[in-house]
């Protein structure tokens, strides 16, 4: 059986609008219809001057993070029906925006690649691999599986305030990932780029980050574990 | 001169590290002052003296001091930091919170240890 949703959506062209808008639209869905994304390219089947990024639909690309009814998530991996209608999708916030549910990550990125997000070792390579215990593996679980989508750092204040000095939950997960790995030689170096009251110490717990991860990681923990590190090679 | 962006203050650290240990000092100091006021014997002019010129009191009650003003520096300047974009308004806003709270500490110190 269709359903009809009603929908609120932002809208600017910047070559055609003088102010962003939010357009008010129903969709007729099918059942087979059950994440958000299903109904975006069914709308966008109905007007396509609407835009927004996707690419795999599966929560793993992360190109289509949007603020969905207030809270940002992936439109792929939510649940229509477990949505409040009118359903109010904006870009995300804090960063600008390109056209309608479009924005520039820049500065996301340009923060993620400030915390060399690369293992950095000068040892001669071995002959096959570096290897790793189970252990060492086990403590980067929970901190590679970041997919980029700036959920979190785009629902953080101390983001939206400091973009261009803090680092933001996401850089400062992938920061933790290489610190926390043995293969990587430059752990003094990662902290001593870290020790700066903008680019780790604007977190101040505020956990939306947590809140909204659609990987369901634990930015505030790994900053914890930077903090902690910062501690035992203080005293 | 070039404008260009920079971070690296190389500091943070320790003010993060002073803010948790200046906040558990303020926790025990309302626990310590809690039960000590519940124990009161009156509540008048007398009891509150002598409470107050006690000297593990008056010890307590400046570390108490000191780690409020301390807290609030970071607190405050955190804010000016965040929302103050001007560098020379946020180098005025800095010296002005610094000299104030100097001064409360000196004023906190002159009251307690007239008791």
């Amino acid at each position: 059986m269709t359903r009809t949703v009603k929908f609120k959506i932002y809208r600017y062209d910047p070559d055609k609008d003088a102010a962003p808008y939010m357009q008010d639209l129903s969709v007729e869905l099918d059942p087979s219809d059950r994440k958000l994304l299903d109904a975006l390219v069914k709308i966008k089947a109905l007007d396509d001057s609407m835009s927004y990024r996707r690419s795999c639909r599966e929560g793993v690309c992360g190109s289509d993070a949007m603020n969905i009814n207030g809270k940002n998530g992936l439109a792929c991996l939510t649940d229509i029906d477990s949505l409040a209608q009118p359903i109010t999708l904006r870009p995300l916030p804090g960063l600008p925006v390109i056209r309608d549910l479009i924005v520039d990550m820049t500065q996301f990125f340009k923060q993620y690649h400030s915390i060399k997000p690369y293992v950095v070792n000068n040892s001669p390579a071995p002959e096959k691999e570096r290897l790793q215990t189970p252990d060492e593996r086990e403590e980067l679980n929970g901190l590679y599986e970041c997919i980029l989508c700036a959920c979190c750092s785009t629902s953080c204040p101390s983001f939206w305030w400091n973009p261009d000095k803090f680092v933001g939950p996401a850089g400062l997960l992938a920061a933790y990932r290489f610190i926390a790995d043995t293969r990587d030689e430059a752990t003094n170096e990662r902290l001593d780029n870290l020790e700066d009251p903008y680019r780790l110490f604007r977190c101040h717990t505020i956990m939306n980050c947590v809140d909204v991860c659609p990987k369901h990681l634990n930015p505030t923990k790994a900053i914890g574990k930077i903090k902690e590190l910062m501690l035992s090679r203080a005293v | 001169m070039v404008k260009r962006l920079v971070v690296g203050a190389h500091y943070g650290f320790r003010d993060w590290l002073v803010q948790r240990v200046t906040g558990t000092v303020m926790a025990f100091f309302t626990v310590y002052m809690l039960v000590r006021i519940a124990a009161l014997p009156a509540w008048d002019n007398a009891a509150w003296r002598a409470l107050m010129s006690g000297g593990f009191t008056k010890f307590v009650t400046f570390l108490f001091a000191l780690s409020l003003f301390f807290h609030a520096w970071i607190g405050v300047r955190d804010i000016w930091m965040d929302y103050v974009k001007p560098i020379s308004v946020r180098l005025t806003l800095h010296a002005i919170t610094l000299l104030a709270l100097t001064g409360y500490a000196g004023w906190v110190a002159q009251i307690l240890w007239r008791l």
